[in-house]
């Protein structure tokens, strides 16, 4: 018998060759992902991917799920509108580095506070692919990009420490070097009820690696397992990112809060008493 | 289909436009609001964020506007009808997202209660000056639909009619209110339920597997599927085939275009409402929309009363702007005066289509206030002359 890639019944094979190039760690995303969502107990028809705009954000339209391709910066706030008016679909948002912290910035640390039922992940190439390379607010001090041709001289955004200060339940870092643990921390990071955030480390050898001299995609990946170490639990405060530095991977937080729904049908009930139906859902 | 009486509040109102507006928008079926605070339009949602639980609604005031004109998109695609509620600035903000409504044809309103600008502008005070910013703002070739009511009660009767029309072409469906009627109070008749024409979604027959989100089958508005019914469609902001997915190429663009400005472009007729008097026999006609149109009453009136033959055309609709119309009566001779509280933007539609054969003025106004019905009524006299 002829053996059957695992994945592929979850991906739109009709839309491969996918625009991704040799050596990016997206193709190894979207195979961790499905792997992930394919042994979690929700119907596979409650699941909805939703992405912003950038090479990260192709990836819902490749997903053979319901998916959704939105607008630059906003994948969150529509997962926000589709989780709300049917809060038992399963809404996860997969984007970048820029497309979430740059000009989506406001609408992470939002949804975290209010702690809105969803899964946040975030493939951090620290560049803007799809435009050419150019720095993000995740870009370390020095790594040269297009707009920063002298290299880079602000402060990048620690996402794992931004996260947790925000809200997030759930909160993990793991490379494309680390299939099993991705996996693992992805379909918890789904099943976890609260927002839920996954970093995922990836190379861009085209448009990142190459101008900072980190070899190719291989070279990326070699690199991402000799410089990581995995500490569960770290102090997200000591877990930001160097250019060339250590890769602390590991699940950082994991934690309860009430959801957003949860809390708003508590105080429904409480000030409207037994007239209030709780919310499940405009349907 | 008639409207859900638990969202009805039947009888005979104290109302102001920005309330009733929210009335409206739960009798049409409303049951998703994002907003962020506004002045003059804040009413609105803070009605919604009060009614709303009672009726099984959910109101979310987002982080700002870019975040709510993109939050009720995704509650639309999860089976809601929803709307958001802003002006003037938070209106830029939205632009990009009226784009992505009118590219993936999710049917959704937008309400503006109109203020003075340009930027922070007048915050409490009327002006008409976005009318333009809503049929042009986002980038790209497009088409919308505007409603400019007059009154409480038209704030009421038009959001249902905007959610319907929402549903039928499957367009962002603009509310433009100004801060005038946003705020006056006058009587508002909610009817029974069942007295109500609802336009419901139309969903596909289609087998999950089978369906193509953007095949017409030679209509002009595909049929919708929502989150959760197994169909794994996709949907794109992209120039996308029929499947819904991405064709980056001049043949792709065409077609997409191509339907999403034609669908309202033909259908423009049957969309278009006008509430005109005395248009038969006169020899200027007063074109206005929203507050205006109340203010030229009394212009009107003074001209009349020297024997001058006026007429009186309302804009319910601004957009699709009635061109037939216009040019109809422009072929009969008819002269045109168009007081607008901004320097000029409907008028630019006025001009365009009566193209020089008869006389059209514009009487404009900064904003602020309303204008003088002693200025429109010189406008009046000149325009016979």
């Amino acid at each position: 018998m002829e053996p059957k890639n695992p994945v592929v019944d979850y991906l739109r094979m009709d839309r491969i060759p996918h625009i991704w190039c040799p050596g990016c760690g997206l193709g190894t995303v979207v195979n961790c992902f499905v792997r992930a969502i394919k042994t979690c107990d929700i119907p596979r028809d409650l699941i909805s991917v939703v992405s912003g705009i950038g090479c990260t954000g192709r990836m819902a339209g490749y997903l053979k799920l319901d998916s959704f391709h939105t607008t630059h910066g906003r994948p969150i706030p529509f997962a926000t509108g589709l989780k709300l008016a049917n809060p038992k679909l399963k809404v996860i948002v997969c984007s970048g580095d820029g497309d979430l912290f740059s000009i989506g910035g406001n609408h992470f640390i939002h949804a975290a506070r209010r702690n809105t039922d969803m899964t946040i992940i975030c493939v951090n190439n620290f560049t803007y692919g799809m435009t050419g390379g150019q720095v993000t607010p995740t870009t370390p001090i020095e790594a040269i990009a297009s707009t920063t041709p002298y290299g880079n001289t602000e402060e990048p955004f620690n996402l794992s420490h931004l996260a947790e200060s925000a809200g997030a339940v759930y909160v993990a870092r793991w490379t494309t070097f680390h299939v099993r643990q991705l996996i693992k921390s992805i379909k918890e990071a789904v099943q976890k009820s609260g927002f839920s955030f996954v970093e995922i480390i990836s190379p861009c050898p085209t448009l990142y690696g190459r101008r900072n001299k980190l070899g190719d995609g291989l070279e990326m990946m070699r690199a991402f397992k000799e410089k990581s170490t995995v500490r569960n639990g770290a102090d997200t405060r000591e877990v930001g990112l160097d250019f060339k530095g250590g890769i602390v991977c590991g699940k950082f937080i994991d934690r309860e809060r009430p959801t957003y729904l949860e809390r708003y049908n508590e105080r429904m009930t409480a000030r409207l008493g037994a007239s209030y139906k709780p919310y499940e859902g405009v349907l | 289909m008639k409207a859900d009486p638990k969202g009805v509040m039947t009888g005979a109102h104290f109302l102001d436009g920005d309330h009733a507006c929210c009335e409206g928008a739960l009798a049409a079926g409303c049951r998703f609001v994002a907003g962020y605070p506004i002045t003059p339009s804040t009413e609105v949602v803070e009605r919604i964020a009060a009614r709303f639980p009672a009726v099984g609604g959910m109101f979310i005031q987002m982080e700002d506007e870019i975040a709510s004109s993109i939050a009720i998109q995704g509650a639309v695609w999860a089976g809601a009808k929803a709307m958001t509620v802003t002006s003037g600035p938070g209106f830029s903000l939205m632009m990009e997202h009226i784009g992505l409504a009118a590219m993936l044809e999710t049917p959704c309103v937008f309400v503006n209660v109109q203020r003075g600008g340009p930027s922070t502008g007048l915050p409490t005070l009327p002006g008409q000056a976005d009318m333009m910013q809503a049929r042009w703002g986002s980038h790209g070739d497009y088409e919308v639909i505007a409603f400019c009511p007059n009154s409480p009660q038209e704030c009421f009767d038009l959001t249902i009619e905007a959610f319907n029309m929402a549903e039928i072409y499957r367009v962002p469906v603009m509310l433009m209110l100004d801060e005038c009627v946003g705020h006056m109070t006058e009587k508002v008749v909610i009817p029974e339920a069942d007295a109500i024409e609802i336009a419901e979604r139309r969903f596909t027959g289609a087998k999950p597997g089978e369906y193509l989100p953007y095949e017409t089958n030679g209509n002009w508005v595909p049929p919708m599927v929502k989150a959760g019914d197994g169909h794994y469609f996709h949907m794109t902001g992209l120039t996308h085939d029929e499947r819904g997915y991405p064709v980056m190429n001049a043949e792709a663009q065409e077609k997409c275009v191509h339907r999403i400005v034609n669908k309202i472009r033909e259908n423009a007729d049957a969309i278009v409402r006008l509430r005109e008097a005395e248009i038969e026999d006169a020899d200027v006609v007063v074109v206005s929309y929203g507050i205006t149109s109340r203010v030229a009453l009394k212009a009107i009136s003074m001209a009349q009363a020297e024997g001058i033959k006026v007429g009186h055309m309302r804009l319910v609709t601004a957009w699709p702007f009635p061109e037939n119309r216009i040019r109809r009566l422009a072929d009969q001779g008819k002269a045109f005066v168009m007081p607008e509280l901004n320097y000029g933007q409907m008028y630019l539609e006025l001009e365009r289509v009566v193209q020089g054969r008869t006389r059209s003025l514009l009487v404009p106004h900064g904003g602020g206030t309303v204008h003088d019905p002693e200025v429109i009524y010189r406008k009046i006299k000149e325009a016979v002359q």
